[in-house]
């Protein structure tokens, strides 16, 4: 798969003169051509995104485009449907749980591997980083072999726990690299004045970062509540999340009232990340954090 | 330069004393080991000793041609899915690096915003276009172009068009963020110096972005391989992959030694790739 892409090494084409160009298409027709590919592009990765919300207001209770009549019903019969709603409060129950344990764990550690004298640094950040990377799949099913007997499949804890282990990671990344960016001088400040490192902490290191970890915590919330291969292994008949419950209607019967789910799923995740990118353009307009 | 500063501001700040260190990993430490490494290394260790010593379940994989088909399938449909999504991710992510202001931003939404919605949620969209009585099948026949419905779920097909659309922004995202590292200065220079546009975006911008595109196939080749969502909602039974099967070996056959040695050998190419190109997956840079 790399044959396509590897072909000149990035000096080799820097020291060659540029050919004399010749035979290409003229520059506004390859512009044109090149923005018309890029709309059809955006409109194939936004349109199957939003169809579920045309979807989720149709009159039929099977799939019909375009869709007919505009109705709310199926959002009444996802709003009234106690097993929807039992999986949608243990979703956000366990994404509430999951973003305090990550980000008190997170924050924890970061501070750990960024200011602190730990052996063995690197291994941890590795590690840290590794739920990242390891197939969802093989986390799933290696949890559910050791979850089971101890019976942590189907209840909270076990979801807080797996969760919580499938988010640090964005904690960790989003808080070090705040902790990076802050100053150390304003912490030698605040100690050379007098304050304990706790006292430091509290008062001028913590609301530093906080944009930092108030976007770790948010990420941590979402991961959670999207997560679906390993909450679709160690979900049980009782404690299941809205993602098990889609995964099973989806499986066995197509009705509109999964589009009404998803559409709620995606307005949840869609405030959350604008919530994010707000956080985010709040701390880049903050000069003091940043020691250039 | 920037270690050598942050090294003095440490040495004044003084580093936390070593024990205070390893207080505040400890609970991380511990969560891992208990959530991860455990529950890993017991699934690994199952397809090795069962209960003695034994290759047999690891062996399985390469005897029975079935498995070996499920996996080159596995290879072959991440290897699609890399090039298509290069080929559809790379002009994009170039028109977005030459953006300003509120076409950047809109560009930039189009492309986030399937990103942050559920793979469960664009895997359902996907069913709902593809089906027997779905939106593409119902266009066709109403427009005359077909008299039977075509079967277009529960094919591979449907599994790379839906697995490129769930992984297009993982390739967009490195490239457009190594496209707009490269100084604009350089294009203008090749232009002065008598290269088309086409010239030089081959000879300067295309090179320059190499790392980017390095970065984004990866992942998506990577996140590809142990997709188990989508392949087993779009796929069906049919169409299995190495994810797919390793989820009906311990739910269907609760066969967790074969499951745990596929889950190894899933692990072993996934932790390989990584380690092989280390240098342009930064991580520290994600989300």
């Amino acid at each position: 798969m790399m044959s396509t892409i590897s072909e000149t090494g990035t000096a080799g084409a820097l020291r060659s003169v540029p050919a004399p160009s010749r035979g290409h298409l003229s520059p506004d027709l390859g512009r044109w051509l090149l923005n018309g590919f890029v709309g059809l592009v955006l409109a194939f990765l936004l349109l199957p995104t939003l169809i579920v919300v045309p979807m989720s207001l149709g009159e039929a209770s099977y799939i019909q485009f375009p869709p007919k009549g505009l109705t709310l019903k199926w959002y009444h019969a996802y709003f009234s449907d106690p097993d929807w709603m039992g999986a949608t409060w243990f979703s956000l129950k366990t994404a509430f749980a999951t973003a305090i344990g990550a980000t008190v764990i997170g924050t924890l550690a970061s501070f750990a591997l960024v200011r602190g004298n730990l052996p063995g640094a690197r291994a941890l950040q590795a590690l840290t980083l590794a739920p990242l990377i390891v197939p969802h799949i093989v986390l799933a099913v290696a949890l559910y072999l050791v979850f089971a007997p101890i019976g942590l499949t189907g209840n909270f804890a076990g979801f807080a726990i797996a969760n919580t282990m499938l988010s640090v990671p964005f904690v960790v990344l989003t808080i070090s690299a705040a902790l990076q960016r802050f100053d150390p001088a304003l912490e030698l400040a605040a100690l050379s004045c007098g304050a304990s490192r706790t006292q430091a902490f509290w008062h001028v290191v913590l609301p530093n970062i906080a944009p930092g970890v108030a976007a770790g915590a948010v990420f941590a919330f979402l991961a959670s509540f999207d997560e679906a291969t390993v909450a679709f292994f160690i979900s049980g008949v009782e404690g299941k999340t809205i993602t098990r419950k889609l995964f099973e209607d989806i499986d066995y019967n197509l009705t509109p009232v999964i589009a009404a789910a998803s559409t709620v799923m995606v307005v949840v995740s869609l405030a959350l990340m604008a919530g994010v990118e707000w956080l985010r353009s709040r701390s880049a307009d903050r000069p003091v954090n940043s020691p250039k | 330069m920037a270690d050598a500063t942050a090294a003095t501001d440490r040495s004044l700040v003084g580093q936390l004393s070593r024990p205070a260190s390893l207080a505040l990993a400890l609970p991380l430490v511990l969560l891992l080991g208990f959530a991860f490494v455990v529950p890993v290394a017991k699934l690994l260790a199952g397809s090795v000793f069962a209960p003695n010593l034994t290759a047999e379940h690891w062996l399985r994989i390469v005897q029975e041609p079935i498995f070996l088909r499920i996996l080159l399938r596995t290879v072959q449909t991440a290897a699609i899915v890399t090039v298509l999504a290069f080929l559809l991710g790379y002009p994009v992510a170039l028109v977005m690096s030459r953006q300003q202001g509120r076409g950047a931003m809109l560009i930039a939404a189009c492309v986030l915003i399937p990103l942050w919605t559920s793979v469960l949620v664009r895997s359902y969209a996907w069913i709902v276009l593809l089906q027997r009585t779905g939106i593409i099948n119902s266009a066709l026949l109403n427009w005359g172009l077909i008299d039977q419905p075509l079967r277009l779920i529960y094919t591979e097909g449907a599994v790379i068009v839906a697995m490129t659309h769930v992984l297009l922004p993982y390739m967009i995202l490195p490239i457009f963020s190594s496209l707009r590292s490269i100084p604009p200065e350089l294009d203008r220079a090749a232009r002065n110096l008598g290269a088309g546009p086409w010239t030089s975006f081959r000879m300067v911008t295309l090179p320059l972005s190499l790392p980017g595109v390095y970065a984004g196939a990866i992942m998506v080749f990577i996140l590809s391989l142990g997709f188990y969502v989508t392949p087993a909602l779009v796929g069906g039974p049919q169409n299995l992959t190495i994810a797919t099967l390793i989820g009906q070996q311990t739910t269907e056959l609760l066969n967790w030694p074969f499951a745990g040695a596929l889950a190894g050998l899933l692990l072993a190419v996934t932790l390989g790739l990584v380690a092989v190109f280390r240098r342009v997956l930064s991580f520290g840079k994600a989300g």
